[in-house]
């Protein structure tokens, strides 16, 4: 074999060698190396340094430190570690590189807000980041929708959620959706005032027939939610002026406590419970309902119809 | 044992867009040069002689046949030890100087250290560069380039030596220090393939020569049959009455007149009726000379009888 | 044949001497000592800090520009000016020339870094008035550096066989960069569809040489420790990359009809 054939042949051998050994090692480097790239943002001083070392390819660097954010995710998630002491760091970075990114702040606001092992576990992060996103980018209706969703869903807070949504239905070309939510969540926190003005207005402007019908139910609930506290209300005064519970509606009537008998929505008379309460005579037909519902029963969870298909 | 043998050794290139066009640098070349001969290898740039040493030298690869030197093939390591080789108009690296580049070309040549030190500064001297050890290379003239050249070649005691044009863009003194350096290595008993396009240094030098054309290998001949052939003319030069010239003419010779000096080509069967002119008209003879065929006469010859035979061809 | 690469790599290493290379070594003290003295001045607390970011930088982006600018010529520039003729006619195999001038420049590589790491370590001093043994985990990452170098010299070396120096070099910080990036570049890759693309991407990625595992320049300057596997890991990954470009490169030299 000529030299020449004979060098081709040992160098193409130590090629294909090296290249296998280089992966092999890469393979190991790699897994020393899990979340090593990431735990250098720790130890960058502020966003801005980082911004001002990109040289002005912030966009790709916000790619870059988005896609770290959703390795890290996983990777912490996969553990089950609990912990996700790097999300807010990250997330700070690529929205500061960024502040258009609008899937980081969508995405990045849930992984913050949801409870370990899911997510971070910090609900307030997630309303601060959601609302930096909503500052930069005022006509996104989607985060509104998400940081609605993280007032109701994680920190319960009913009124800021409807009106996280509220705001976002006003923007442009928002989902029409928006609006429900907002109804549905001042319902449910109790703000029946607001809830049956949005409903209303639902109710007015969609041509929907799915949507209607969930308007009227939610209104048809609201009154009874109304309307049960003041029955009982009464019954609780006559109560204390006679010193004893009335035995039924007629008697109240007849006292003067009521001027008719008290019917719900769908036209049937109200129960008056031997202990005073009121109840609905048929539950089941009257969803949403919290108020007017016998002993045990859950009021319904937030029902919400699929949206129409355009 | 020849020094040299090459044995259908080809190049073709394929050039061109997709690369569909072929361009035939050298066409199979069968040749043998024996020990201790100069061997002189002819023809016009183009002709093949360049590729030839390049595919020797393993600078690039033939697409077909092969070459022995020294009984060895061509390709072998051990060769290259026996071996040096001047190109065309060569390039060094500019950063060091003569010595250091003889002394790195020794080392990678496999001369031991110690000789190393005897040998660079004696090639130097012999090559007439012996001041300019500290000198860089990038400040040396074409000329000393060339030395260096040569310089290289040689320092490792070779016993087959290829040059390249050597003593191209050389002034007449820098040509005849290369040719006499080039007779030293001759009388040492060293093989030398040459090549060249200036006909008169393959003269003076050569015991054989080839003639290349267009990558073909037209013939090889002994030098001196080439042009001692036959001198069937003799030049006559003489002073005197420039009209003789007619009657020069007259006898079928070709006349050059400067000044009062004619300068005459005469068949040699007219020479003696040609002297007799010169006597009865009192004309001052200066000199009689056989002419000989040159080189280049030669060689133009060939090239024009190949050209008429391959335009023969269909 | 060990003689005839050392000598290849020695005149290698004299060749970029003599090219002035190693002047970028006075740059890069003047810039040490403005930094020491810069940042001795101000005292907030990360002087330290600032100096080791400062100068393992330099370090290594200097090198790497080095790497870079001899590495894509050190093939190309010899066929050219034929530099390259005198010398395939002796007993050279063209595979030790390659090694050769692989060795020269990495040497070239190492004994800048020497230097420079000289004067990184007298603009420590002179900041912190003492050194400490924390100092010496910055030679991990001084170390990790130079395996960077014997990457960068392998690939411009190799783009040196068969390209010219201008799309050579595009190619070498180009495959820098994209190293720098290496782990998001693995993680892109691994995002993608899955299907024929997905394994192209995949493969691609893993090819390009894995500088961010080598930079550990945040980590050291905080006085994080760096695990001794790493080190081998790491040692034993750019050693087998910078031999597959290697031996990449004498396949192609090997073969290549010079001018």
């Amino acid at each position: 074999m000529s030299v020449r054939k004979r060098t081709t042949v040992v160098s193409s051998v130590l090629l294909a060698a090296s290249l296998v050994g280089s992966m092999l090692m890469l393979r190991r480097v790699d897994a020393l190396r899990t979340g090593a790239t990431l735990e250098e943002v720790l130890y960058v001083t502020s966003p801005r340094t980082v911004k001002r070392m990109s040289l002005g390819y912030d966009g790709l660097m916000a790619d870059i430190y988005w896609t770290r954010v959703v390795q890290y995710f996983g990777r912490q998630h996969q553990a089950r570690t609990r912990r996700f002491d790097l999300l807010l760091p990250l997330l700070d970075i690529t929205a500061t590189l960024d502040p258009h990114l609008i899937v980081a702040y969508e995405f990045g606001s849930f992984f913050l807000a949801q409870q370990p092992p899911e997510g971070a576990g910090q609900p307030d992060a997630a309303v601060d980041f959601a609302e930096r996103g909503i500052r930069e980018n005022p006509t996104e209706w989607r985060l509104y929708y998400h940081l609605g969703f993280i007032h109701y869903l994680e920190r319960k807070d009913y009124k800021a959620a409807a009106e996280a949504f509220q705001r976002g239905s006003e923007v442009p070309n928002a989902h029409p959706w928006l609006r429900t939510m907002a109804a549905a969540m001042a319902q449910f926190g109790g703000d029946t005032r607001t809830a049956r003005f949005l409903w209303q207005k639902i109710l007015e402007s969609t041509q929907d027939k799915l949507i209607r019908a969930n308007a009227v139910k939610r209104l048809r609930a609201l009154e009874v939610d109304e309307v049960v506290p003041a029955l009982e209300a009464r019954v609780q005064l006559y109560h204390q002026n006679n010193g004893h519970l009335p035995a039924s509606f007629p008697e109240m009537i007849a006292a003067g406590y009521l001027r008719g008998l008290p019917r719900d929505p769908l036209g049937y008379p109200y129960k008056l419970m031997p202990d005073g309460r009121v109840e609905v005579e048929s539950p089941d037909d009257l969803p949403f309902i919290n108020k007017g519902l016998p002993p045990g029963r859950q009021p319904n969870f937030l029902y919400i119809p699929p949206p129409a298909k355009k | 044992m020849a020094a040299i043998e090459i044995s259908g050794l080809e190049k073709t290139y394929s050039v061109g867009f997709l690369r569909k066009r072929e361009v035939r640098a050298l066409r199979p070349l069968n040749l043998t040069v024996e020990d201790g001969e100069v061997f002189g290898c002819l023809g016009a740039n183009g002709a093949g002689k360049t590729t030839t040493l390049k595919l020797l030298m393993g600078i690039i690869f033939p697409t077909g046949g092969s070459a022995r030197i020294l009984g060895l093939d061509y390709r072998d390591p051990r060769v290259r030890a026996q071996i040096g080789f001047l190109p065309e108009q060569p390039y060094f690296y500019d950063h060091l100087t003569a010595a250091e580049l003889l002394e790195y070309y020794a080392q990678l040549s496999g001369v031991p250290a110690a000789e190393r030190k005897r040998r660079v500064p004696r090639m130097l001297e012999r090559v007439g560069l012996p001041d300019v050890g500290g000198l860089p290379l990038r400040k040396f003239s074409k000329g000393m380039m060339q030395r260096v050249g040569i310089a290289q070649a040689v320092l490792h005691d070779p016993k087959v030596v290829f040059l390249d044009e050597p003593m191209s863009g050389l002034d007449p003194i820098g040509r005849r220090e290369v040719r006499d350096l080039m007779q030293g290595l001759k009388d040492e008993g060293k093989t030398i393939f040459f090549s060249t396009h200036i006909l008169s240094d393959a003269e003076s030098l050569c015991d054989r020569v080839a003639v290349l054309h267009q990558g073909e290998l037209l013939c090889v001949e002994k030098v001196g049959e080439l042009t001692t052939a036959k001198h069937d003319h003799m030049e006559v030069l003489w002073q005197g009455d420039a009209a003789l010239a007619k009657d020069f003419a007259a006898l079928g010779a070709e006349c050059r007149i400067t000044g009062d000096q004619v300068r005459a080509v005469v068949p040699e069967a007219k020479l003696n009726a040609a002297l007799d002119l010169l006597r009865n008209h009192r004309a001052r003879l200066i000199s009689v000379i056989p002419v000989r065929t040159t080189l280049e006469d030669y060689f133009l010859q060939r090239l024009a009888g190949s050209a008429g035979s391959k335009e023969a061809k269909p | 044949m060990t003689s005839r690469i050392a000598w290849i790599a020695f005149n290698t290493f004299r060749e970029a001497v003599r090219e002035r290379v190693l002047y970028n070594l006075v740059f890069f003290a003047l810039l040490m000592v403005a930094s020491a003295l810069l940042f001795g001045g101000i005292s907030i607390g990360v002087e330290r800090l600032f100096l080791i970011n400062l100068g393992l930088t330099s370090i290594s982006l200097f090198g790497v520009l080095i790497a870079i600018f001899l590495g894509i010529g050190l093939v190309f520039k010899e066929i050219e000016k034929r530099t390259l003729y005198t010398m395939l006619s002796r007993p050279v195999r063209r595979w030790e020339f390659i090694v050769g001038k692989f060795f020269g420049l990495a040497g070239t590589l190492v004994v800048n870094t020497f230097f420079m790491a000289l004067g990184f370590y007298a603009a420590l001093f002179y900041l912190a008035r003492t050194l400490t043994a924390a100092d010496a985990s910055l030679l991990v990452a001084i170390y990790f550096i130079v395996l960077q170098f014997l990457m960068v010299t392998a690939l411009a070396l190799f783009f040196s066989t068969f390209s010219s120096p201008v799309l050579s070099a595009l190619f070498a910080f180009s495959l820098f960069i994209a190293g720098s990036f290496a782990e998001d570049l693995r993680a892109f890759a691994a995002l993608s569809q899955v299907g024929s693309t997905r394994w192209l991407a995949i493969a691609a990625a893993y090819l390009v040489p894995n500088f961010s595992a080598l930079n550990v320049i945040s980590s050291v300057a905080h006085g994080h420790p760096v695990a001794g596997a790493l080190i081998l890991d790491n040692t034993l990954y750019a050693l087998f990359y910078a031999g597959a470009a290697l031996f990449a490169s004498i396949l192609i030299f090997e073969h290549r009809n010079l001018k």
